[in-house]
């Protein structure tokens, strides 16, 4: 019952966002055809600024699948893995996701090409994937702007807050999609 | 990510030396670059659109509003800041374009934060503990609708896309939330900053 909630609300959310902000802007009288438009355009920037990125990890990770190397790994912590009803293949995301948001995109593509879109280990990366922040960008980002060099208890925090994000992941994932 | 990079590439090869794989670790770099630039074109399609949507949140003061409503809360956790700064109201404009996905309008806005932030700060060196909740609050990143994520499984073909909508943003949620509990722990556990430390230097 709950879950089928969830998923209405899942679904429905997009639309009623994009329904509400169509509305706000007629009514305060934003060109939205134009102003849409304008903003679109960012939305191809992004992509091609990505690209190369994409290229460089998910050729790296497909070759690292093709070569046996993952399975050797996945052979050798099966049983933890197993344990956390994790699959091994999660594990890079988990990683990458705090240093690079380009990279983990490639990581996931991986992963959805590899079990199929509707695979459980899909939906897992992708709500590992959807829910964060790269960490380690921001920080060098934010800090490096104003030139703070001790980030005394940001680090930390990050890293701690991440480990959290990570653990509610696999929580809801399990609870929702397995 | 330059050594990470580099050893995923030379370990695959060096495992496919010995699993005798090399013929399809080769066809593996031809197939995914072709996959890579097909990924990058359907993100290009769900990209544009979810931008073009979110421009006329920004144009037409929905952003602006919303964060105006946050304005008292982020009031709460930034007890430093002295009030009439600019600052609570750049950090709610932040958190908000940020879970927008507006992150070309976040960014700027919390770097304007920052330095508001640098203003007050006593040493400028050192992370005060106002930039540590702002750090907190962004490397949490909250964020409503993970639009390229949705995109990567769309480009898939997966049944129902949006099925991850209320998951992750129930997981962005509490990862943001205890972002929050923590920083202001550990606060109470670091060393406080050296008044005017750094400034000879």
């Amino acid at each position: 019952m709950l879950k089928t909630a969830i998923n209405a609300i899942s679904l429905w959310m997009i639309p009623v966002i994009i329904l509400v902000v169509l509305i706000w802007g007629l009514v305060k009288k934003v060109p939205v055809y134009e102003t849409f438009v304008d903003g679109a355009k960012d939305g191809l920037r992004v992509s091609v600024n990505i690209l190369p990125y994409l290229v460089a990890i998910i050729v790296a990770v497909s070759m690292l699948r093709a070569s046996g190397a993952i399975e050797l790994v996945q052979n050798a912590f099966s049983g933890v893995f197993e344990a956390l009803k994790i699959p091994a293949d999660i594990l890079p995301v988990m990683i990458v996701r705090s240093l690079s948001g380009s990279a983990v995109l490639g990581l996931l593509s991986d992963i959805v090409q590899n079990f199929g879109p509707d695979s459980y280990p899909a939906k897992l990366a992708a709500v590992i994937v959807g829910s964060s922040e790269t960490t380690f960008y921001v920080l060098a980002v934010y800090f490096g702007s104003v030139g703070i060099k001790k980030f005394r208890h940001a680090l930390l925090t990050g890293i701690l807050a991440d480990c959290a994000g990570i653990i509610a992941a696999v929580a809801v994932s399990r609870w929702l999609f397995l | 990510m330059n050594y990470i990079w580099f050893f995923l590439i030379f370990i695959s090869i060096v495992t496919a030396a010995f699993t005798g794989r090399i013929d399809a670790v080769v066809s593996a770099i031809l197939d995914g670059a072709q996959k890579s630039v097909e990924i990058a074109l359907y993100l290009a399609g769900i990209m544009a659109f979810w931008l073009g949507i979110m421009r006329i949140a920004e144009k037409s003061g929905m952003v602006e509003f919303i964060a105006k409503l946050l304005t008292p809360v982020a009031r709460r956790l930034f007890p430093e800041i002295p009030d009439g700064s600019p600052a609570v109201g750049d950090i709610a404009m932040n958190f908000t374009a940020n879970a927008f996905g507006l992150s070309n309008a976040a960014t700027p806005m919390g770097l304007k934060a920052m330095e508001e932030l640098q203003k007050i700060n006593k040493d400028k060196n050192s992370a005060s503990n106002a930039m540590c909740t702002l750090l907190a609050m962004n490397t949490a990143g909250f964020q409503l609708v993970p639009a390229t994520v949705i995109a990567v499984l769309a480009s898939f073909g997966a049944k129902n896309p949006t099925e991850i909508v209320l998951p992750a943003l129930i997981v962005t949620t509490i990862a943001f939330l205890s972002a929050l509990v923590i920083v202001k722990i550990l606060e109470k556990l670091t060393p406080p900053q050296k008044e005017n430390g750094g400034e000879e230097c």
